[in-house]
């Protein structure tokens, strides 16, 4: 009887944010749909209403069957049965509730069955799920690669296999390799086109797949036959009807266990080229993996959620000494703590998610209009953010998911090094987070441009001219000494001119970035919502540490002392 | 061929969240304090009755309320899980009913509705826990009943095959249609509400919720008749006053005691030494013993 979207406030507020009023006139072109669709919405409020109800199913599901289920999942995890991977049981209940419900294609188009809902609440459905199962959201989640095909694909194509998905069936995106990890440019699985039928076949192995026997598959192939980097790359869509791939194994995870990892073999697996050649890995993978990276952080955020849930309830409820754990300065210390880092990991989630919502509905109108120069403008704007908010918002949820995990487990102390408690399996389940979709170092690669092209500070000044209460303003105060240290602290960095040097203090100037923007992120939470207040109290005060921290050791680290750390010096 | 089956759905006091002012001091329930809900085991009905759509085409569900105009909501929420239409029976006529006078004023409107194949209700309610109300329906319309069933096996040329859950076992019948089913908890849990149909009929009203609606209510009810629940009052259906309401409920609560619960379930075991051999294994290890 548990309703994880009613039960938690929070989310209702981030939904309500006032950018949605673009977002929703931008994905429902004049509400058009309702004379098509008996269930597209009339007008603005009609569509807030139909994601916040659509939300309490999610809930609902999440609450009752999804969480219950959890833990058996984890102990029965999914099987390899004739070729075919069978899901533990519980996974197969939530999905056959999840389709019932009807929430596969989510931000689908009506046209092919989906509910044409922004990424936000969407998004927010993912969180929902992951607090529930984190290992089960994957497979949920790979309803982004529908998303994919909706922006690459041919209308053929669209019209064939997103109704499909629309209806229930599942996903995966094929990109690793055993000698292609991070390094997705060695990807070696051929494609080779067969001049007779027309057709194009794959042969090669595919490692580490998530749901690797979904029904759709996207696979990043090696169209170009003589090349050896990322130029040589295209996009394949491969049916599981085709019946010609071979489920090696599954792997033995530590966590998200119910997610069934496989290694497969494709045998002249027929395939459809998606778009155009040699795009593969530098365009439509990006793109995908910046929605997927996306959705880490969403799984983050709710594993967080669990990890803080479980902490309250176990320091509340454990007596020490006489008197709940909870009074002790050293455990409310670090609940409270947890709490800011998830309220600061949420507020990052849904800021990120707005971006990539007004710039993807600015391109899929592009497909039916041209735009006007305001609003290519515009587009571009939201595409910048949502570029640099996506890493950083990868990189740090997920670090600080763990960082809540591992505090959660310390809080139960010996009971939570037992299997007794859920804590276990959401510190295992959180592990994985950092790693997959890009580790937390790549995520740093590619936000380190936003500090140097000054894209976050940019950002971060238009937040600081962001209309406030005078009782928060002494909040702003020490987020504009914050940005002045950070950008003294580039500068030092920036100005020594050397690429090793740069990438050696990446992650202490990314961090310092994040710790002001998501300080900004709350404190402006606070502005339309009183209850953030103690959390943006907690996390400005320990990002101020934090950063000084961080500019104290660049001020002291010449170029020579990279020599101390250097392998073979 | 389609069926065309009526569901009977009741909204119950949330009795599984009860707190100390759930009882009035006359002994009746106070229904503020609660929650209004489905009824439990008339989801699992539901269910059933959403079952035969699938498996027959052409096949209808139409559920069947009595109570307060908030009741509407068991309508709402039919329909969101994949019911085709509903009708409340709302009257202050009808206040006070007990289940004798429930089960005539419902098989009253079964008998205006008139055209179908099966009637499925839940076992019985939450709040009452009498089990009485499908079976009377049953006896009004002079139809065979069918209780305590777990599962549709099928219902094909004028006859239907149940299996029915027993305190020993499990009872394969057959009986001809149209007939009366109701269904136990340990049937499936009825499905959740269907995103695109939650959106198609949230805004489905009776006509007094439209009359009473805030006023950037959008009536859209003329464009789509589906988004019209339909409601009878006891002008709409042909009754006998005497049977109806508290003048036709010989039932008078009396007195209200609380009970402390001691165990949730019931057990039941032959005398061999076996059984209560386990029986004490059993305690032993949920430490309620030992």
């Amino acid at each position: 009887m548990a309703n994880f979207f009613t039960d938690n406030p929070d989310l209702l507020f981030h939904l309500q944010h006032p950018l949605m009023k673009k977002i929703v006139a931008l994905k429902e072109r004049n509400f058009a749909d309702k004379d098509q669709f008996d269930y597209a919405p009339l007008d603005f409020e009609d569509a807030m209403d139909s994601y916040e109800k659509v939300l309490e199913i999610v809930g609902e599901i999440c609450g009752d069957i999804v969480a219950p289920n959890a833990e058996g999942v984890d102990a029965e995890g999914p099987k390899i049965v004739n070729n075919e991977v069978i899901y533990a049981k519980g996974t197969q209940e939530n999905l056959d509730a999840l389709v019932k419900a009807g929430l596969m294609g989510i931000t689908l188009p009506r046209k092919y069955e989906g509910l044409n809902f922004p990424i936000v609440p969407y998004i927010m459905a993912a969180d929902i799920v992951s607090r529930a199962d984190a290992g089960f959201v994957n497979i949920w989640g790979l309803q982004d690669c529908a998303e994919t095909i909706n922006e690459f694909a041919d209308d053929d194509q669209k019209s064939r296999f997103l109704p499909r998905i629309s209806n229930g069936e599942t996903a995966a995106m094929d990109l690793t390799e055993p000698d292609a990890g991070s390094d997705l440019q060695a990807v070696q699985l051929k494609a080779t086109f067969n001049e007779k039928d027309g057709k194009w076949y794959l042969n090669g192995v595919k490692r580490f797949i998530t749901n690797g026997d979904g029904h759709v598959s996207l696979v990043l192939a090696r169209s170009e036959a003589g090349t050896s980097d990322g130029r040589g790359l295209s996009m394949f869509i491969y049916d599981r009807n085709e019946k010609a791939v071979t489920i090696r194994r599954i792997e033995n995870k530590m966590g998200i266990k119910g997610s069934p990892t496989c290694e497969l073999v494709f045998k002249d697996a027929p395939a459809e080229l998606v778009g155009e050649r040699k795009m593969g890995l530098i365009k439509y993978v990006m793109a995908l993996m910046n929605g997927a990276r996306l959705g880490i952080g969403a799984q983050s955020v709710g594993l967080s959620e669990a990890a803080y849930r479980e902490a309250v309830s176990y320091a509340d409820e454990r007596k020490q000494f006489g008197k709940s754990i909870i009074e002790f300065p050293a455990v409310y210390e670090m609940v409270a703590t947890m709490k800011a880092k998830l309220d600061a990991s949420r507020t990052l989630l849904y800021e990120t998610s707005r971006y990539v919502d007004v710039y993807k509905s600015y391109m899929h109108l592009a497909e039916e209009r041209a735009l006007t120069k305001e609003e290519r403008a515009d587009m571009k704007v939201y595409q910048r953010l949502a570029d640099f908010f996506t890493p950083l918002l990868k990189g740090m949820t997920s670090e600080y998911c763990n960082q809540l995990a591992y505090d959660s487990l310390q809080i139960h102390g010996g009971s939570g090094f037992m299997k007794d408690y859920p804590i276990e399996r959401i510190y295992r389940d959180a592990r994985i987070t950092t790693i997959y979709e890009g580790t937390t170092q790549l995520q740093v690669v590619a936000a380190i441009r936003g500090v140097t092209t000054g894209a976050y500070l940019n950002r971060i000044r238009e937040f600081e001219a962001m209309p406030l209460q005078p009782e928060l303003h002494s909040f702003r105060r020490t987020l504009i000494g914050m940005t002045e240290e950070y950008e003294k602290a580039v500068k030092q960095v920036v100005d020594v001119k050397d690429n090793e040097y740069l990438d050696f203090h990446a992650r202490r100037l990314v961090e310092m970035a994040g710790h002001i923007i998501m300080g900004y992120l709350l404190l402006l939470d606070t502005e339309r919502n009183e209850t953030f207040r103690t959390s943006t109290e907690i996390y400005i005060r320990m990002g101020r540490s934090e950063n000084k921290a961080r500019a104290e050791y660049i001020s002291n680290f010449t170029i020579d002392d990279l020599g101390f750390f250097k392998p073979n010096a | 061929m389609g069926l065309k089956i009526i569901v009977l759905a009741k909204q119950v006091p949330d009795t599984r969240n009860v707190g100390k002012d759930a009882m009035k001091a006359d002994g009746t329930v106070n229904r503020a304090a609660l929650a209004a809900i489905f009824n439990p085991e008339d989801l699992n009905a539901l269910e059933q009755a959403l079952r035969l759509k699938e498996k027959y085409k052409g096949t209808t569900v139409t559920l069947l309320t009595m109570g307060p105009g908030r009741a509407a909501d068991i309508i709402r929420e039919g329909l969101f899980r994949g019911a085709d239409d509903g009708y409340l029976l709302s009257d202050r006529a009808f206040a006070g009913s007990d289940t004798l006078a429930t089960s005539y004023a419902l098989s009253c409107a079964i008998k205006k509705i008139k055209d179908f194949d099966l009637i499925i209700a839940g076992r019985q309610a939450i709040d009452g826990d009498t089990a009485q109300v499908g079976p009377q329906v049953a006896e009004k319309l002079n139809l065979p009943q069918v209780t305590y069933v777990e599962d549709v096996i099928k219902a094909e040329k004028g006859k239907i095959t149940l299996k029915r859950r027993l305190e020993r076992g499990v009872e394969t019948v057959e009986a001809p249609l149209p007939s009366v089913i109701t269904v136990n908890s340990s049937a499936p849990s009825c499905r959740p509400r269907a995103a695109k149909l939650l959106m198609k009929f949230k805004h489905a009203r009776t006509m007094s919720e439209r009359q009473s609606q805030a006023e950037d209510y959008i009536d859209m009810s003329a464009d789509r008749p589906y988004l019209n629940i339909q409601e009878w009052s006891v002008n709409d259906v042909e009754t006998d006053a005497q049977w109806l309401g508290l003048t036709g409920s010989p039932t008078k609560v009396k007195t209200i005691e609380n009970v402390v619960f001691q165990a949730k379930e019931s057990k039941v075991l032959t005398a061999s030494d076996k059984e209560i051999d386990e029986l004490i294994k059993e305690l032993m290890l949920n430490h309620t013993i030992g």
